[in-house]
């Protein structure tokens, strides 16, 4: 049997602890709730992360970096700001469905929980990638002349926070739909809201 | 009796379309007299010369530096003589021509009456263009508006010593426009933490962000060798017109073209996702001593 890297374990460390923090908050959730998960010591844990702190803070950079790769690769493609808003909400929504825990992570514990976060992961250092690639999909968009010229904030706040409006009801079991069947609807009232007058 | 070896080189600086700036402009050289003296003038449209102008629009003497100042009109006569003819006889015949100022160099201010026939002498603003294409080995642009007569002192001067001056690939010396604008700027500090000026003439704050400033990505040494050996624009308080690159003059010079509010020119050479990436996280951090007036920064800190 291969022998597991320290790289993959960190992983799975990341994976669970995920789970946990999404499911049990932060505060409720311990190192050794972890360790005992994931199949290993306390003490080895610490091999890996030095704190709780820490990890908290390593799992936001984590799903920023995971978002971030994924919005980049959709603003490489050749095709409009339109179709752009299309595929990012569908990539967003999925996420939801497939890894709940990512999203529930980002609002339940890193927007619930700011005093964690305020030594290291100020204001956008933490979520720099993917911020970054949504400047660059209005940046993109304004220019081909797809998207209305406004104060970024203003447009960024209208596209996550009613992504991230959405998910919060679909995990408190609100919505009577599935969230896959908003999709096109929402697709459609961010990119009429954003789109060039 | 004066060898041949201590002749002086004979220099015409001719006008073609011009607003007379880069002239005057280098009327400003600190050591004027001693750097003219190395020179015999032929012809300068403010400087006492020693032919006259009938002599020099005949075109039957040479000269060894053609000094060009302003937009090449190729319908435009100077003395009833087309500017065509004038500036091909001097330029076959120096051993360096000069194109002062950004309108001799690409077109610049006045390329605007007639933007497809009039340019510099081997540019339209960055195409190849121009009535000395064909001597276009012998050209030294120095653009700016106007020109930094401190430049045009360098360049001179090396053409008295007899020293090669490389330029790029537009023709400009590479001592004298391989720095940005932006290099020396004494608003760095602000750049790095992205402190917006508040407004024109503060000394405290970057231009970049909303007063249009071009300096991170305009090649000209204005922040190294200062104007008047005294100052530049950006450290006054007035933004970089970015005057040194074949694009200019730009449209709405005082304010940055963004696009929500994200500029849409990041500087030279940095991929737009490193700067902006670079910009979130700098602006995390709220430095006090860089949002109050230096002269308090003590009780600012």
């Amino acid at each position: 049997m291969a022998k597991v890297t320290k790289e993959q374990r960190k992983n799975t460390i990341i994976s669970v602890a995920l789970k946990l923090f999404s499911k049990n908050g932060f505060y409720m959730t311990t190192i050794p709730d972890i360790a005992q998960k994931v199949g290993m010591s306390v003490g080895n844990f610490y091999n890996y992360f030095s704190s709780k702190d820490i990890l908290a803070k390593e799992l936001v950079m984590y799903i920023s970096e995971y978002l971030g790769e994924q919005i980049q690769e959709i603003n490489k493609k050749d095709i409009s700001s339109q179709e752009k808003i299309e595929e990012i909400v569908s990539m967003y929504f999925d996420m939801a469905d497939e890894k709940p825990e990512m999203i529930e992570y980002f609002l339940r514990v890193y927007l619930s929980n700011r005093e964690v976060f305020k030594e290291g992961c100020k204001g956008m250092i933490c979520v720099s990638s993917f911020v970054t690639e949504l400047m660059i999909f209005f940046d993109d968009g304004v220019e081909s002349g797809d998207l209305f010229d406004q104060d970024f904030f203003s447009a960024f706040g209208l596209f996550m926070g009613y992504l991230g409006g959405m998910v919060f009801l679909f995990g408190e079991k609100i919505l009577p739909e599935p969230l896959s069947s908003y999709q096109e609807s929402i697709s459609k009232n961010i990119y009429n809201a954003l789109k060039s007058r | 009796m004066p060898s041949n070896q201590d002749k002086k080189p004979t220099l015409v600086w001719f006008q073609g379309l011009t607003c007379n700036g880069n002239t005057h402009s280098f009327l400003n050289h600190p050591n004027l007299e001693q750097l003219l003296s190395k020179f015999e003038i032929f012809h300068h449209p403010s400087l006492r010369s020693t032919k006259s102008f009938n002599d020099i629009t005949s075109c039957e003497i040479p000269c060894d530096i053609f000094i060009f100042e302003g937009t090449y009109d190729p319908l435009m006569k100077r003395n009833g003589i087309l500017l065509e003819k004038i500036v091909n006889h001097y330029a076959k015949n120096a051993k360096h021509i000069i194109a002062a100022g950004s309108c001799a160099s690409f077109g610049g201010m006045f390329k605007a009456s007639a933007p497809e026939r009039n340019s510099g002498l081997i540019f339209n603003e960055e195409s190849s263009f121009g009535p000395l294409l064909k001597h276009k080995e012998k050209v030294i642009n120095l653009s700016g508006c106007p020109i930094h007569p401190e430049w045009l002192g360098y360049t001179l001067g090396m053409i008295v010593a007899k020293r090669e001056i490389e330029v790029d690939e537009l023709h400009r010396p590479i001592e004298l426009y391989s720095n940005l604008a932006h290099h020396g700027c004494t608003r760095n500090e602000y750049f790095e933490w992205k402190v917006d000026a508040s407004d024109f003439g503060e000394k405290e704050g970057c231009l970049y962000y909303k007063q249009g400033c071009r300096a991170p990505m305009t090649h000209a040494s204005c922040n190294k060798i200062l104007w008047n050996e005294v100052n530049s624009k950006t450290r006054v308080g007035t933004p970089c017109f970015g005057c040194t690159e074949p694009d200019f003059p730009r449209q709405n010079l005082f304010s940055t073209k963004t696009n929500m509010s994200i500029p849409v020119d990041v500087p030279l050479g940095i991929s737009k996702r490193s700067y902006l990436t670079l910009t979130g996280i700098a602006k995390t951090f709220k430095i006090d001593r860089l949002e109050g007036k230096l002269i308090d920064y003590k009780t600012t800190r």
